[in-house]
């Protein structure tokens, strides 16, 4: 069914089509009407699920990190502020291994109060243990949240799907909401190999002391070090689901096959631009314009950014002259921090490509196709410091 | 892949003895029970028993004597505050080191 309808709602409508139990969100802009359209939907029994409305986000990722560990499907929610709240238990989850679904839906932190869009939230939470997929797009928003379910139940690590505040999440475009039987088919119910279960009672994440130790049956019990080894190796193992499921949603659907990075112009391209999110779609008339002038460029948007698609990234941007990348987030102190990822994946490389960064749009500062023109061009052309920023006034 | 080894990939432990570690290289100060004042070692009956209901690691056991797993002892000296006797004492766990030398 082509439905034209705002970001949040495709979100709550994939929520709804992956067949989630428990819905636990406290509702902070520009997040809320996703979590409304939810709660209407348990409301009307259009969705099977227990919602529950708690008195924090702290609270809501406990809710659900609780009916993860009794075997369930749950969903959360959340931005900037609220992201931070749950920050503690977002580490949680990830080394439980329980296998969430949360929307970030993307906004500046505070201070100063912001409800506007960038990146921050997300990015401050990159080395929480979670995959972060982006979306760039509505039907990407529908499309990413049922295909994260597969993802985070086949690795056993939580899934964030991110996406622009107010510039996807308030506007309304045309999707598709694919009818739930072939969904079901895509994803089946989810059956844990192992659950909270009365009868054979036992403490989950307990203190585990330095070193391993043997369990009750004289088995060795991995300690604290092995337990985060296994986390990394199978983040990095995700890449390969990711994949998996990209072809498998593929094969079935007809969309998606750019699983790590959707390229735009980029076959021939001396230039590269890189970013992650909606942008990248405003990036394409730019770089279309740039194209008129005899100006070889591309642009990239990066689907995923933990686990980092290192490998894809090398392969597309190696033969390039320049790779020009816009964030709409900063590791302050340093530079962006995506600059700063694609950097080291690009140093093994025997002739890297030119590398500048550009810091743009925080706290929803408009971004004006002007300056993308201006930022682009001058970067193919000369060599400049970094980060610029664009759109600053002082 | 990690569905079907789950189990190893956190931390999970279920009732019995030493799943929570072996917290008896934590202790500093070793209890050492004085069977002449123990009540139930001396009046040969199944009485007191006060050490045993404290021990928050249920490392002592309600038999005549009552004895000691110092595997996962960890010293915390609960047991020789509690004793009615004062049959309890506490020794530096450096003189245990020096006899095993
Ligand atoms: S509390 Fe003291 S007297 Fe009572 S059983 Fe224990 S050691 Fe003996
Ligand atoms: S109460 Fe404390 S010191 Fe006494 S046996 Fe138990 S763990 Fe050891």
């Amino acid at each position: 069914m082509h439905v034209i309808e705002s970001g949040n709602v495709a979100a709550a409508n994939g929520v709804k089509l992956a067949r989630a139990h428990v819905v636990a969100a406290y509702p902070i802009t520009p997040q809320t009407p996703l979590t409304e359209k939810l709660s209407e939907f348990v409301d009307a029994g259009e969705m099977d699920a227990e919602y529950i409305p708690v008195e924090s986000e702290h609270s809501a990722l406990s809710v659900c990190i609780a009916a993860s560990s009794a075997g369930s499907r749950p969903f959360t929610a959340t931005s900037a502020n609220g992201l931070l709240y749950m920050s503690e238990q977002l580490h949680w989850a990830a080394g439980a291994r329980l296998p969430i679904v949360m929307c970030v839906v993307n906004r500046g932190i505070g201070a100063p109060w912001t409800v506007w869009n960038d990146q921050q939230d997300a990015f401050s939470q990159r080395d929480a243990g979670w995959v972060q997929l982006f979306a760039c797009d509505h039907q990407q928003i529908i499309d990413t949240v049922i295909q994260a379910y597969a993802i985070a139940e086949t690795v056993s690590i939580p899934v964030m799907v991110c996406y622009d505040g107010y510039i996807l999440s308030h506007t309304y475009m045309p999707f598709e909401i694919p009818d739930s039987d072939t969904v079901d088919g895509f994803l089946p119910a989810f059956s844990p190999e192992y659950a909270l279960n009365p009868a054979k009672p036992c403490n989950l994440n307990t203190v585990t002391l330095p070193d391993i130790r043997p369990d009750v049956r004289g088995d060795t019990a991995p300690g604290y070090m092995e337990i985060r080894h296994n986390l990394h190796t199978d983040m990095r193992e995700a890449l390969n689901v990711i994949k998996t499921v990209d072809e498998k949603f593929y094969s079935i659907f007809g969309r998606g096959g750019h699983c790590f990075i959707e390229p735009y112009n980029c076959e021939d391209a001396e230039y590269i631009a890189v970013c992650i999110g909606s942008l990248s779609y405003q990036l394409r008339d730019v770089v279309d314009a740039l194209r008129q002038d005899r100006i070889k460029i591309g642009v990239c948007g990066l689907r995923v950014y933990r686990p980092f698609p290192d490998e894809a990234i090398r392969e597309t941007f190696k033969s390039a002259k320049g790779i020009i990348v816009l964030e709409k987030a900063l590791s302050y102190g340093y530079e962006g921090a995506l600059y700063a990822d694609i950097k080291a994946a690009l140093y093994d490389c025997d002739n890297r490509p030119f590398i500048h960064n550009y810091i743009l749009g925080l706290g929803g500062r408009e971004i004006k196709t002007q300056q993308l023109l201006d930022a682009l061009r001058q970067s193919c052309t000369i060599d400049i410091p970094v980060p610029q920023w664009i759109g600053l006034k002082m | 892949m990690t569905q079907k080894n789950f189990a190893c990939r956190i931390s999970r432990s279920e009732p019995g003895p030493g799943d929570g570690g072996r917290t008896g290289s934590w202790r500093v100060l070793r209890p050492v029970i004085d069977l002449e004042k123990c009540i139930p070692a001396k009046r040969n009956k199944p009485a007191c028993f006060t050490c045993w209901l404290y021990c928050p690691d249920g490392c002592i056991t309600r038999t005549i004597p009552p004895t000691i797993d110092y595997e996962y002892c960890k010293g915390c000296e609960i047991c020789a505050e509690e004793c009615p006797v004062g049959a309890i004492t506490m020794v530096e766990e450096t003189v245990f080191i020096k006899e095993e030398k």
